[in-house]
């Protein structure tokens, strides 16, 4: 145990990364505008990283995602442990043959003989009016990709030490942080910790709600709302969702009997139909109900305020879904 | 290129066993596949031997090669041993890659073989990678990224061009112009008569060689690695050559003018520069007959061991897929 204070996400991922590359002279950052010079990344994530650690290791680069990605394979291949920032995770998209081709495969394919020992951040979430193309959720498209790891935390302390476990990794790790949690403060606590372990954020014994990243904030309101009428609601934030912890899932909704999956991403074929599905299988005869999802709706997300209010799950659609479930 | 250092006789030689032992390995995996025993993608580099071989004159077993699906030439020169890469090619568990990863993602880090790709032009972004990562370690390694003419029409080639000269890293583009991107000629595929013209367009220099030429590719290739190692920056290298065997083997090459194959057939450079290592006096009919003999040896011997070798166990299904087996 450290000291627990009060931090933002943004600073716990900068002091992830400062720490990181503190104690690992091989780790490394890349990407558009994450140097000083050009202000430490949009966000600042990145701040102080170039004028402490120097341009050798931090580098900004141009507006080159295919490169971005496939110097940070080689510099891994190389033996070094970069972390790429992808600037938004819609920008992926323009990577895909470096990450699902070359990151995830290379160690398979080379029967263990070269790993990818990196991690990509990339930053996502709607709730800015920023459209179609700047605030999806992908992470289906690499959970469903073997040999990359997807990691989403939902509050500083898991950031901070994910983010340590996940450069420690001798496996690609996709990175994902919401842009609204960026600025939330929370306690805090500087520790490593273990990729593919799931938290339960709240117990509950009635139904259990398994969600990552922004949608832990809503899922916590539904469970506090549901618990004043003696509800009460498990939360699982996922943490890692690949590989994702069905350990931890199946154990709690053996217990409640009642499972509901949460994420903003698009519902149809998003990753709570994967794990719907494990619970059929594991647990079929002990379900009170069937598995229920709530998800993104199927459309692009929309850019004016009420549509895109209606596109992502939120704690009344959560709380709608809930209800109907311990009905 | 008058300016360019020679290869001297011992050169010449040691480029020849390198020429000799890619046509002969390349007939009999030919000679295999056409008896049926042998079912595999395999991309012929036959009319190609002496680019990677003058080329590997001048490098060390610790300099990186990343290289594409028509590539075991460039393999086979830079030293990958022919006994893994048979099993390999049968698919057998004592590969260089376990039998998981086939002619077109052969690996081979100890002889610096780090990456083949089975898509077009993907060796590029990653060799910037390894070029960073050589940077960084200060031993004045090089990574050379090898396609073909058809990569150079891709997106990553100007973003990883553009990067590796930005950055001044030690990569070698090694453009391998057989006039023919699949079955597209390379008049249909740019409005430019050389690619290496768009090099200056990145600040790196560019040069086009005769790469069936062993003085021109060995010369061009030791002034870009020296430039390299020197930290002076990247080259790019267009070595015009031609391909005797289509894209894949079975190609009836159509597509081609007609007489073209023929008339490049008539200028095979690996008997080319037998000749000329006779006419010259650096070695005798009876002194290259017993080397190409010993080639032969070590390829039946490669071949019958791959063959005794078994299969991968399913297990290798849960391995190489991440650092830890999945459970």
């Amino acid at each position: 145990m450290t000291e627990t204070t009060k931090i933002t996400m943004l600073e716990a991922i900068n002091r992830a990364l400062h720490d990181a590359m503190e104690a690992d002279p091989k780790v490394l950052a890349l990407g558009e505008e994450v140097a000083d010079p050009e202000e430490g990344g949009v966000m600042g994530v990145t701040k102080g990283l170039s004028t402490k650690f120097g341009a050798e290791r931090v580098v900004s680069t141009p507006i080159s995602e295919q490169a971005i990605i496939g110097s940070a394979i080689g510099a891994a291949i190389g033996g070094y442990r970069p972390v790429a920032e992808i600037m938004l995770m819609n920008f992926v998209a323009v990577a895909m043959d470096m990450l699902t081709n070359h990151a995830a495969k290379l160690r398979f394919m080379s029967g263990g003989q070269t790993a990818v020992p990196m991690v990509v951040r990339t930053m996502t979430g709607s709730g800015f009016s920023t459209g179609g193309q700047h605030s999806d959720y992908l992470e289906a498209w690499f959970a469903h990709t073997p040999g990359m790891k997807v990691v989403a935390p939902s509050n500083p302390t898991d950031a901070y030490g994910l983010l340590r476990a996940a450069i420690e990794d001798d496996d690609p790790v996709l990175f994902i942080e919401n842009i609204q949690l960026y600025f939330m403060p929370a306690d805090f606590t500087a520790e490593k910790i273990p990729l593919g372990k799931a938290r339960i954020a709240r117990e509950g014994s009635d139904l259990t709600i398994i969600t990552h990243s922004l949608m832990v904030n809503h899922a916590m309101a539904v469970a506090d709302q549901m618990a004043k009428d003696g509800t009460e609601a498990e939360v699982i934030d996922l943490r890692t969702i690949s590989p994702w912890d069905r350990e931890t899932v199946l154990a709690s909704v053996k217990k409640t009997g009642r499972a509901l999956i949460v994420h903003e991403a698009v519902k149809e074929f998003g990753i709570g139909a994967e794990i719907a599905s494990v619970i059929n299988e594991e647990l079929f005869g002990q379900l009170k109900a069937p598995v229920k999802r709530v998800g993104g709706a199927f459309c692009a997300v929309p850019y004016c305020k009420p549509l895109e209010s209606a596109f992502a799950p939120s704690a009344d659609s959560i709380g709608k879904a809930a209800l109907e479930l311990v009905a | 290129m008058s300016n360019y250092p020679t290869p001297d006789k011992a050169t010449l030689l040691e480029i020849y066993r390198k020429a000799a032992t890619i046509k002969l390995n390349d007939e009999r995996i030919i000679k295999e596949m056409k008896s049926g025993r042998l079912v595999t993608p395999y991309y012929s580099g036959r009319g190609q031997e002496i680019i990677p071989s003058a080329l590997a004159m001048s490098l060390n077993d610790d300099d990186y090669l990343c290289t594409i699906y028509r590539g075991t030439h460039d393999m086979v020169a830079k030293g990958f041993p022919l006994d893994t890469m048979w099993a390999e090619l049968a698919g057998r568990v004592t590969g260089s890659c376990k039998g998981k990863g086939g002619p077109m993602h052969l690996t081979h880090p100890e002889s610096g073989c780090m990456v083949t790709t089975g898509i077009v032009g993907s060796s590029m972004p990653i060799a910037v990678g390894l070029g960073w990562a050589a940077k960084l370690d200060g031993k004045g390694q090089v990574a050379v990224a090898t396609f073909g003419d058809g990569a150079s029409n891709i997106g990553a080639f100007h973003e990883s061009m553009n990067m590796a000269a930005l950055f001044d890293l030690p990569v070698i583009f090694l453009c391998q112009n057989n006039l023919y991107a699949e079955h597209t000629s390379m008049q249909k595929s740019t409005k430019i008569d050389r690619y290496s013209k768009r090099a200056d367009a990145y600040g790196m220099v560019g040069v086009t060689v005769n790469g069936n030429d062993p003085d021109e590719m060995y010369g061009a290739a030791k002034v870009a690695i020296d430039r390299a190692r020197a930290g002076e920056g990247p080259t790019m290298i267009e070595a015009m050559t031609f391909r005797f065997n289509g894209h894949l083997i079975g190609d009836m090459c159509d597509y081609m003018k007609h007489g073209e194959l023929a008339e490049a057939k008539q200028e095979d450079p690996v008997p080319a520069l037998r000749q000329r290592l006779i006419d010259e006096g650096i070695a005798s009919e009876d002194e290259l007959a017993g080397m190409e003999s010993g080639i032969k040896e070590v390829i039946e011997a490669a071949v019958a061991a791959a063959y005794d070798a078994d299969y991968p166990d399913a297990i290798e299904l849960k391995r190489d897929v991440f650092a830890q087996e999945i459970a």
